[in-house]
């Protein structure tokens, strides 16, 4: 979908100028009908239940109610650890507190409603132990390395950034980690949250969880530091290599030129010559590109003449010092490897915003992504609270949405949501439920012999 | 494992086939005389307040090697190999049951018993190594044929990205679910494919040490569980007190009687708080000039402090009197309070002569609402700790150097770079007890100043 193809005419200046036209997109009246009519609660149910919620013997039933769910309701009152029974207990709650935001915590070993009642005996029953593995990846992450938003903002220059990491991201997740349901999903403004739901995600241990993201890291921010990624060693770690190779570069030579034209100014060739450790090839450069600023070229021809000029010389004095033969993966990295937040992904009680919220700046719905067609992928395009009210008051659409047909604005996204992660996850989840049920009969059988 | 009051002890021979890296799997059928059971459990916690030292002063593994190398022979050998593994496996037992009671103390313990085990894996001969990987009956299989073929070249890069010039495959790889080596995998020091770990022969010691840390872990969990349920109540007048006090014992000396350098007059107190008292003291003591009054854990906190410091209990009287009459009367205060301040020196009820708080015991302490004892560098809010930094004198990068420490949770090291900063001179003993930090500062300011005449 391209903006042209949205009817709502405020739409083009929500991004850049979000204060006036916030009555528009987002209201309390809006988002009781959207929670009335539109939001998925049986399909966030099923998630969450992981398969728990159906007859065989192996179910637990109290699984989904363990989970903590916590509102952000108006005027930022913030109401953490509640739980509920079922799809409907939670589907009531919702409704009657029409909250801003819902974030979706850990499941713990006991109801975190009822937490308190366990607090004084002396043990500490009270501890997370499942939890989705999750990314958060924020664009704000990456103001140094663009030059068409800064903060909050984002257009259809910098979001390419997301979708390469996205790109990274899943890849590993999937070929290295062997993570197979994976829920991408856009965060209604600035960035993207990764849920892995695999049950091995879900059980990992917090030392686990810091050990993932750590491998993840490459970008070492410090202000203090115009180097901001060291790659070390003779070559880069198959990940890297991988990552290089199949998304970065060519992001980086073709896109990230073409939309940030990342060495057409000195202001902005200065901050990568500071990544060269050699001062002669610093300055040898800087001398070439300061006599050839009045040149003809576009912006973007001049930055990509410069990048080759650049390669060409590091290439040919590679042998001088070690530091040099990785200096331009380095340069690629730190404009184009994700920047995750890693803090969220190391601790299983950290919370994070459940799918199909509604950002309260934006007006836009967290909508799933498709990590497959995530170059496709317009955060600009996404539904407003607006137009969905829109679109049901015009009456065209029908409110029910476990109707999933397409036409709608936000059926698209659920009919995704239902066939691309959540169909396979309740089937794995219900294999999985099979076999441990079996197991423990298997074992309970072996103990009737002592 | 029996606690035993006599002399004898029955010693099993079969104990000398046992590796000398034992892995404390189940406790041995033997029986410990009483004195051992704290002797041992205090020079095994010597070693691992040493390993914990060497952990916060950020020394690489190769160092932490002689380390706990030096530490061991230090303090656990005997002449005799089967009483040293013994003494090895009794220590390990005994603080199990010392370390078992909380999840910080557990968590303590595990880190550093853990990273003990490393160590001590790590400076083993190979085949001693393998036996112990026997043992722990490791069940991974060794990558081989057409599988280690079409691995090679990635292991290649991997062995490369980490240093090493030719991209030379080690010859044994272990296929390993990624989980079971977290530091491998956080450090990009395996390959990784479709959820497992290629885990090189050299790297074993991952391997075992996760082993090690995941079993003791779970043996710390049902340890307590049966101190809770049975021994604290059946050994409540023999071993439980033992126990609780070896969680916060502190080794070095106990400040009971004050030394040369200490010995202050109710006139010099306000002057040395200002030039000499660590920054959890310094804090109490101007709360107490400021409120007139402070609770319960900071009167003792203090108190004993100042006892140690040389103030004696008339002076310790009229101290508190002072300032408590102002907020309480004079009435109350002699009801209520001096009985307490006798009472630490030893005065009223069991007249213990009782010992200045350690670091230990102070950053373990669990300050509530209206209290000001504790450790700052572990209790205070950043803002207010950097506040209270600023009225010591420290500079901004001074001021860095400390914080960093105390995001690492390493709050006597953050004190000990305090006081480096503040008497510009290094403290290579780090800073283990309040009358620690006081007598060194003493010794620094009259070392400085011409000695006044006596």
């Amino acid at each position: 979908m391209t903006r042209e193809e949205i009817k709502n005419n405020g739409d083009d200046m929500m991004i850049d100028d979000p204060k006036p036209k916030i009555e528009n997109e987002f209201n309390v009246h809006y988002l009781r009908i959207y929670y009335g009519n539109l939001f998925p609660y049986s399909d966030i149910y099923k998630w969450l239940s992981y398969g728990h919620d159906g007859k065989h013997p192996g179910c637990d039933e109290y699984y989904f109610g363990r989970r903590e769910f916590s509102f952000t309701l108006e005027n930022d009152v913030y109401l953490r650890y509640k739980s509920f029974k079922n799809a409907s207990a939670m589907e009531a709650a919702i409704k009657s507190n029409f909250p801003y935001k819902i974030d979706i915590g850990a499941v713990y070993s006991v109801d975190p409603d009822k937490r308190h009642a366990y607090a004084h005996s002396g043990t500490n029953l009270f501890t997370p132990v499942e939890r989705e593995l999750v990314f958060d990846i924020d664009i704000t992450d990456y103001d140094d390395v663009r030059y068409c938003c800064s903060g909050a903002d984002v257009c259809s220059k910098c979001w390419p950034l997301m979708t390469v990491a996205i790109k990274v991201i899943d890849t590993s997740l999937r070929e290295d980690f062997g993570f197979k349901h994976i829920l991408w999903v856009f965060s209604g403004r600035r960035g993207v949250h990764c849920w892995v739901c695999d049950a091995k995600a879900r059980r990992l241990t917090n030392e686990q969880r810091s050990a993932v993201a750590e491998y993840f890291r490459v970008y070492k921010g410090n202000e203090n530091n115009a180097k901001k990624v060291d790659l070390m060693g003779h070559s880069l770690h198959p990940f890297l290599a991988r990552s290089y190779v199949d998304f970065l570069k060519n992001f980086f030579e073709g896109e990230l030129q073409a939309t940030q034209s990342i060495f057409s100014s000195k202001e902005k060739y200065e901050k990568i010559l500071g990544m060269i450790t050699d001062e002669d090839i610093q300055a040898d450069l800087r001398g070439r590109w300061e006599n050839s600023s009045r040149s003809s070229l576009s912006e973007e021809a001049t930055s990509l003449l410069r990048w080759e000029q650049l390669k060409k010389t590091l290439q040919s004095k590679r042998n001088k010092a070690l530091s040099l033969r990785t200096c331009i993966e380095e340069i690629v990295f730190t404009f184009t490897y994700p920047r995750i937040d890693l803090e969220v992904s190391k601790q299983m009680n950290h919370l994070l915003k459940a799918p199909f919220c509604v950002h309260p700046k934006t007006g836009r719905v967290c909508v799933p992504i498709d990590p497959n067609n995530c170059d496709e992928f317009d955060p600009l395009a996404v539904p407003t609270l607006s137009q969905l009210i829109e679109e049901i008051n015009s009456g065209g659409v029908s409110m029910d949405v476990d109707d999933d047909s397409d036409r709608s604005l936000l059926g698209k996204s659920i009919k995704f949501f239902r066939s691309s992660f959540l169909e396979p996850l309740l089937k794995s989840c219900k294999e999985e439920i099979e076999s441990s049920y079996k197991t423990k009969i298997e074992k309970s059988k072996d103990t009737f012999n002592w | 494992m029996e606690v035993i009051r006599s002399q004898k002890r029955t010693v099993s021979n079969d104990i000398v086939s046992t590796p000398t890296l034992p892995l404390y799997l189940t406790a041995p059928p033997m029986e410990v005389r009483l004195e051992e059971f704290e002797l041992f459990a205090i020079d095994r916690l010597r070693v691992l307040k040493g390993v914990s030292d060497g952990l916060a002063r950020g020394r690489n593994p190769n160092e932490m090697d002689d380390l706990v190398d030096t530490l061991w022979k230090e303090h656990m050998r005997l002449p005799d190999v089967s009483e040293m593994i013994n003494k090895d496996i009794i220590s390990h037992f005994v603080l199990r049951l010392v370390y078992c009671r909380s999840d910080e103390l557990k968590k303590w313990f595990l880190s550093m018993e853990t990273a003990l085990f490393r160590h001590r894996f790590r400076i083993k001969k190979i085949e001693e190594q393998r036996t112990i990987v026997g043992e722990f009956g490791l069940p991974y299989k060794a990558v081989i044929g057409a599988e280690l073929e079409s691995l090679k070249e990635r292991l290649g890069l991997v062995a490369r990205s980490l240093g090493q010039i030719s991209s030379d495959v080690e010859n044994i790889y272990y296929k390993v679910p990624f989980e079971e080596v977290p530091d491998l995998v956080a450090g990009r020091r395996v390959l990784l494919q479709k959820g497992y770990a290629f885990v090189a022969g050299s790297q074993l010691v991952s391997l075992v040490v996760t082993q090690f840390r995941s079993h003791l872990s779970k043996a710390l969990i049902l340890t307590n569980r049966k101190w809770t349920t049975t021994i604290r109540e059946r050994e409540k007048d023999r071993l439980t007190p033992i126990v609780e006090a070896l969680s916060t014992s502190y080794l070095g000396p106990d400040y009971t009687q004050s030394s040369e350098y200490a010995d202050i007059s109710l006139k010099d107190i306000d002057q040395v708080s200002k030039s000499s008292f660590p920054l959890c003291m310094r804090h109490l003591f101007e709360k107490l000039r400021e409120d007139h009054h402070l609770k319960h854990g900071g009167r003792m906190q203090l108190g004993l402090f100042l006892k140690g410091v040389g103030l004696k209990l008339d002076d310790a009287l009229a101290f508190w009197r002072e300032e408590f009459t102002k907020k309480v009367g004079s009435e109350r205060f002699d009801k209520e309070y001096a009985y307490a301040i006798r009472h630490n020196y030893g005065k009223e009820g069991k007249r213990t002569d009782y010992t200045p708080y350690a670091c230990s015991k102070i950053i373990t302490s669990a300050p509530g609402v209206g209290d000001h004892h504790g450790c700052p560098y572990r209790h205070f809010s950043e803002d207010n700790l950097k506040a209270a930094l600023n009225r010591m004198g420290l500079s901004s990068r001074g001021m860095e150097d400390v914080m960093d420490k105390v995001r690492n949770k390493h709050y006597q090291l953050a004190c000990t770079l305090t006081f480096e900063a503040v008497y510009g001179t290094s403290c290579d003993t780090g800073i283990n007890h309040p009358n620690q930090y006081f007598e060194e500062s003493q010794k620094i300011l009259k070392s400085k100043t011409p000695a006044a005449p006596v």
